[in-house]
């Protein structure tokens, strides 16, 4: 199976953190494209993510993040199940987005 | 001659002040970690270039970063602080059991003798340890399972491990202290640890003396006198001449013994300064006048500090990490206030002048003596 690439949209604070220029980026995902598999990918490539998307040992979700791709918020979605096939091709991203929150 | 390098944690970013040895002209550097809370930076006391920094956000969690060319550059190392074995519960506000989490790190205390070591307290109150400069991080467990620690309560500001001294007579001396458990003291490297309380009076806990439960602000150490510690309690001024085997309360003249920040002359072991705050329910200086006082005697004799501090509208706070003490001959005594004034006196207190008017909240200062 030809991997994926997938378009991921990260807020500023995270983009900063991993030394990322622009608002995308590009990960390649092996296998279905999932919550689970993007954000695998993500960490394996930036490794200084880890524990600021996701906990670090149950993997969920930190509270005031959401995901959202194709209009839809995507964030109570199980981490398994299969995003859209225009995240897949890269026709849409899949973002992270921060809650908007402090007055 | 000697400079000196402030660290400066903020509520949205950490900023680096220098100045040569008069501490008149200042160099700022900053903001690094823009718009992230910065609790706590140090560096190393064997390599003044390796610094450690906690930042932290309600959004992303916890970062630790490294420098290793005295702040100019930084790389995130280890994030990841879990708790040793079951992690259990302690007490919540209501008294309530409460699970024991991972919120964020308070203070960073590097080793005394190896720059890769390094000591965190973090929130909810353990003590942790990393051997390879910050990658990966170790629960020293005897802390928080020697039996009390089902009974601690988080203080207003979090159940959080805000104050590590590491012995430098002693490597296996380290002294610790939470809000609202108390202060603790390992005599075997951490393995094992006892409160150190006895002396401490606190009314709004059911047992007044209770061995755990007092909310400790800070304590401080003059590392030629490795024995005597001062302590900021919620209420009352402390010392304890062995060690924190028993404390005597020192607040003497002091128009208010409510406060957070304490620290000593770098040359006078006895000569202390604490800054008062007029209550637990108003976090401000009394009648709005900043104020230090100081005590050449060790406590209970204390004289105002007002010289370069506002005197009239004054209504900041000074949190328990934000002051700190040079190594020069005549010794700076900094501080920070949560209205975003980073003060120096080069003159021991005589008197005071802002480094810096207007950064955000100071959450905490440190001080580096550089060649």
């Amino acid at each position: 199976m030809t991997p994926s690439n997938v378009r991921v949209a990260l807020p500023q604070h995270l983009r900063t953190l991993a030394h990322i220029e622009g608002s995308e980026v590009l990960v390649e995902v092996e296998g279905p494209v999932t919550q689970r598999s993007i954000l695998d990918a993500l960490e394996a490539r930036y490794p200084m993510l880890k524990g600021t998307i996701r906990e670090h040992d149950t993997l969920k979700r930190r509270p005031f993040l959401r995901f959202f791709a194709c209009e839809e918020d995507l964030s109570h979605e199980s981490p398994d199940t299969p995003l859209p096939d225009s995240v897949a091709k890269g026709s849409e991203p899949f973002l992270i987005i921060g809650a908007i929150a402090g007055g | 001659m000697s400079k000196v390098r402030v660290l400066a944690g903020t509520k949205k970013g950490a900023f680096i002040l220098t100045s040569d040895g008069k501490r008149e002209h200042w160099e700022v550097s900053g903001p690094h970690f823009a718009g992230w809370e910065i609790y706590h930076l140090k560096g190393s006391p064997v390599d003044p270039d390796r610094i450690y920094a906690s930042q932290t956000s309600g959004w992303f969690g916890q970062v630790v970063q490294r420098s290793n060319d005295g702040g100019k550059t930084w790389e995130a190392v280890g994030n990841k602080f879990t708790y040793e074995g079951v992690a259990g519960t302690h007490q919540w506000y209501d008294g309530t059991p409460h699970p024991w989490e991972f919120k964020r790190v308070w203070h960073l205390e590097p080793s005394l003798t190896d720059p890769d070591t390094v000591y965190a307290g973090i929130e909810d109150a353990a003590i942790f340890r990393s051997t390879d400069g910050g990658q990966n991080w170790q629960e020293l467990p005897g802390l928080r399972c020697h039996g009390t620690g089902p009974d601690w309560q988080p203080g207003a500001g979090g159940m959080c491990l805000h104050t590590i001294i590491l012995d430098p007579s002693d490597p296996n001396r380290i002294f610790i202290a939470i809000s609202a458990a108390g202060a603790f003291r390992t005599d075997d490297g951490g393995e094992t640890w006892q409160p150190i309380n006895r002396g401490l009076y606190s009314k709004s806990i059911p047992n007044p003396t209770a061995d755990v439960g007092h909310c400790v602000h800070h304590i401080a150490m003059n590392p030629s006198r490795p024995g005597v510690l001062f302590m900021q309690k919620h209420w009352d001024v402390m010392r304890s001449d062995n060690a924190g085997d028993s404390w005597q309360k020192i607040s003497g003249n002091l128009p208010t013994d409510f406060g957070f920040a304490i620290d000593i002359h770098t040359h006078e072991p006895e000569t202390v300064y604490v800054v008062p705050i007029k209550s637990d329910s108003e976090h401000y200086p009394l009648d709005g006048k900043l104020t230090v006082y100081r005590s050449r005697s060790g406590g209970n004799e204390w004289e105002p500090l007002t010289k370069g501090l506002p005197q009239q509208n004054c209504y900041v706070n000074v949190l328990r990490d934000a002051m700190a003490v040079d190594k020069l001959d005549d010794c700076g005594i900094y501080f920070g206030t949560t209205g975003g004034q980073v003060y120096v006196s080069p003159n021991g207190g005589d008197s005071w002048t802002p480094i810096v008017h207007d950064l955000p909240a100071v959450l905490s200062v440190e001080v580096q003596t550089l060649p």
